[in-house]
């Protein structure tokens, strides 16, 4: 195994530019990228960890996470959907209805 | 029995039944007086007047078994630290002298009033006033009741103020009447204002005599005993004692009509005649003379007051006289007359002569008392020969007429000598008496007054022979103006003569003048004896030897060629010079045969020197002037126009206009309208948060995730 520090720093970058790309990106399905970019850099950091202990609770808890983005994104894009047929576009800025 | 009575002591006790009977008259007629009769008013009115004689009639009796006189209790007044004040009656000779002067002479008036205001109502149109009338009247009998029998000078001057009081009322008694319709009311008040200044000089008097010369005990000075004020006196700071009598001799010349505040008493005129008779005649004005009488120990202690008094009575008695000869209402000669006799009392008292003074005292209220009545029956009669006249078309056209016939003027009278025969022989007794022609009652007082004067006071004694020749003169002129010659008008060619009501008290008091004075006949002076229990008359040597000795001839003989003189002068000029004149053509006839033998002398009396034009110059114009000044300009303009208006009410509605403008809308509104917006502004601020932009919270979540994670690694890593 490599040092674990290449690993984290990798995920970090990877949930670096998720944070950006959730932050910066007008495209709702790019958002919901970003999103799913940043809960595998979680991952990768349990897996990594988990390697590094030698402990079973990390990977374990990887299946929590697919399991939560998965019923996320169902949800999101569903909403989605449902928002397209009543604005007739996904960008974020135009939903802008609650504005107070 | 009646005798024993007297003797033991028993009628003293009466005394306070000389106010009383008065009061209840007066509370009668003022209660059921509506209901009664004029004839039940007079009746009450009389009693209660001849009551009030009675019991001062039994007093006297009483007192010739004890003649030093008694101090009769009644009810208890101020009680205050230092102060005890009580009403007592004090009967002794001197106070019992007044009373039977004003009892008596009162009563006599009171019966007469009964038939003048019966006739005087009528010829004013008022007969409801008749019951006023009676009850004013017996109101001043207690009063004046009060003024001498109390025992203290502080009740003496709640008499005091009552007289006065009785006196306005009774002046103005027909108050919508008179010249330009307030006439009498202005003499009325003249009368009280005058006074009022006296009044002024008799309280300062009686404070000071209570600061200095009251001893600790209650009966001191002030209560009229005068053993101990010649040592108290000492004790007194340097002249306080000439302090108290020149404010006494001040309160004197108010009442008592002296100069300078004589000027009332002509104008008091203007009341009813039995108004003038009793009260500016008999009795209110002798009240000075009785105050002075009263203080007799503590004038004896300061020759230059008495100085004073006398000077001042000495003057008074010639600058009257000398008026009353150019007077031609028949009252008016008669005030000044009264003017003048006061002036002859007052200068006796002052001289010390103290029995004198009150000899010519009693001797004048019966004269002067006819006198006035007299006139008021000779003006009625002279009214009712002008209604005789008025009623007969063939006398009206004879008659001249004038704007207004004033039946007191004695211009208009004449040779009523025949028409009113009961009026005039008792007219004559009483001229004769005042003039001092012996032997009437005038003569003696009057003689006895100037033989004191002669060997006390020679510069007054001439003042006042000079004055008797005058006062002989003017009642010559008015004898003869009025009774003798010819009618001058058609109302006096038809007087009647009055009715028995009015003419016996005449003749009572006529002979009351006619014999009067012997009750003090030289020799036996009887009446001095009586005082002198009282007053010690200016004693030790020289007037008591003069009173025991007798009779001054010279001063006698002198003083009645005087008399005899001014009366055949009078005849001379009002008799022949007046045939003289009457050849004259009309136009060029003077009213008075005087006026073009002494000319502007004449004019000169004839406007009593213009003293009232003289005190209205300097005293009432200025006052008036200051008056309207403070009452226009300092309370009108400045007061109410000017602080009032402009600065209080303006200041103030500024102020609240201040308050409510911009400190309550501006200010205080302004706090609640800042908070108000304040928060409407941090709202609208804090709206902005709610962009509806999406990413914004999603930037939002991130940074509080940051600081929550930082947070966390740094408190626990």
């Amino acid at each position: 195994m490599l040092p674990i520090n290449y690993y984290l720093g990798l995920a970090i970058i990877l949930f670096i530019i998720g944070s950006l790309g959730v932050l910066i990106r007008r495209n709702a399905i790019v958002i919901f990228m970003s999103i799913e970019l940043m809960l595998n850099a979680a991952n990768l950091a349990f897996v990594a960890y988990a390697r590094y202990w030698q402990a079973m609770r990390g990977q374990i808890f990887v299946f929590f996470i697919m399991t939560v983005a998965a019923a996320e994104v169902a949800i999101g894009l569903a909403l989605i959907v449902t928002i397209f047929r009543t604005k007739d576009s996904i960008d974020v800025d135009q939903i802008n209805t609650l504005k107070g | 029995m009646f005798l024993n009575a007297a003797n033991s002591g028993q009628f003293f006790y009466l005394v306070p039944f000389v106010v009383i009977f008065p009061i209840i008259g007066l509370l009668i007629n003022i209660i059921f007086g509506g209901r009664m009769g004029e004839k039940a008013i007079g009746a009450i009115a009389c009693l209660a007047s001849g009551l009030s004689f009675g019991v001062a009639v039994l007093l006297g009796l009483a007192l010739i078994g004890r003649p030093e006189g008694v101090l009769v209790p009644y009810l208890d007044w101020i009680t205050a630290g230092n102060l005890q004040l009580a009403w007592g009656f004090r009967v002794d000779t001197l106070s019992v002298t007044m009373m039977l002067v004003v009892g008596g002479v009162g009563t006599l008036i009171h019966i007469y009033a009964v038939g003048y205001m019966h006739i005087d109502v009528r010829l004013n149109n008022d007969p409801n006033r008749f019951r006023r009338f009676f009850v004013f009247f017996n109101l001043f009998i207690a009063a004046m009741m009060i003024l001498v029998s109390a025992d203290n000078y502080m009740m003496l001057f709640i008499g005091w103020e009552g007289v006065g009081l009785c006196s306005y009322l009774l002046i103005g008694f027909w108050y919508e009447k008179g010249k330009d319709g307030i006439g009498n009311a202005l003499a009325g008040k003249k009368a009280f204002i005058t006074n009022r200044i006296g009044d002024l000089g008799f309280l300062i008097a009686a404070f000071l005599m209570f600061k200095y010369l009251q001893p600790l005990s209650a009966n001191g000075v002030f209560s009229f005993n005068f053993d101990t004020v010649a040592t108290l006196a000492k004790q007194a700071p340097h002249g306080v004692i000439l302090a108290i009598t020149l404010f006494l001799l001040l309160g004197v010349t108010g009442k008592s009509a002296q100069l300078p505040l004589y000027v009332w008493l002509p104008d008091a005129m203007a009341g009813p005649t039995p108004v003038s008779a009793l009260i500016h005649a008999a009795t209110m004005v002798t009240a000075g003379v009785y105050l002075i009488a009263r203080s007799h120990a503590i004038y004896s202690l300061v020759p230059v007051a008495q100085n004073w008094v006398a000077f001042v009575g000495g003057a008074t008695a010639l600058f009257a006289a000398t008026i009353a000869v150019a007077q031609f209402d028949i009252k008016k000669v008669l005030a000044y007359s009264t003017i003048s006799q006061l002036g002859y009392m007052v200068a006796a008292v002052g001289m010390g002569a103290f029995t004198a003074g009150m000899f010519h005292l009693v001797m004048h209220a019966f004269f002067k008392a006819l006198l006035f009545l007299g006139a008021g029956s000779i003006i009625q009669g002279v009214e009712r020969g002008e209604h005789t006249v008025e009623h007969d078309p063939v006398l009206k056209k004879r008659m001249k007429h004038e704007a207004h016939f004033d039946p007191q003027d004695m211009r208009n009278m004449g040779g009523l000598r025949n028409r009113m025969k009961t009026t005039f022989w008792v007219y004559l007794i009483a001229a004769l008496a005042l003039s001092g022609l012996v032997p009437l009652a005038g003569f003696w007082s009057k003689d006895e007054i100037l033989a004191e004067a002669s060997t006390l006071n020679p510069a007054v004694y001439w003042l006042l022979v000079l004055g008797a020749f005058f006062t002989a003169f003017y009642m010559g002129r008015q004898i003869l103006m009025v009774f003798f010659g010819k009618a001058r008008t058609e109302p006096a060619a038809h007087a009647t003569e009055s009715p028995a009501v009015m003419t016996v008290p005449l003749v009572i008091l006529a002979v009351l003048s006619f014999v009067g004075g012997f009750i003090n006949f030289p020799t036996f002076h009887a009446f001095t004896t009586w005082l002198e229990h009282t007053i010690q008359t200016v004693g030790e040597g020289v007037a008591a030897g003069e009173a025991a000795a007798g009779f001054n001839f010279t001063v006698s003989i002198i003083s009645t060629v005087l008399v005899l003189a001014a009366l055949s002068l009078s005849w001379y000029v009002y008799m022949q010079r007046t045939k003289e004149l009457e050849k004259l053509p009309l136009n060029k006839r003077a009213d008075d045969p005087l006026r073009p033998a002494l000319g502007p002398v004449f004019t000169l009396l004839e406007n009593k020197y213009w003293v009232d034009e003289l005190y209205g110059y300097i005293v009432v114009k200025p006052y008036q002037w200051l008056s309207t000044f403070l009452a226009e300009k300092v309370d009108w303009d400045f007061w109410h126009d000017f602080f009032h208006d402009k600065i209080l009410a303006a200041g103030f509605k500024g102020f609240t206009r201040l308050l409510s403008g911009p400190i309550d809308l501006g200010f205080i509104d302004g706090i609640a309208n800042f908070l108000g917006d304040g928060f409407k502004e941090l709202a609208a601020q804090m709206r902005k948060i709610q962009s509806g932009f999406v990413r914004n919270y999603a930037l939002s979540i991130f940074i509080g995730v940051i600081f929550i994670i930082g947070y966390l690694i740094i408190r626990l890593g």
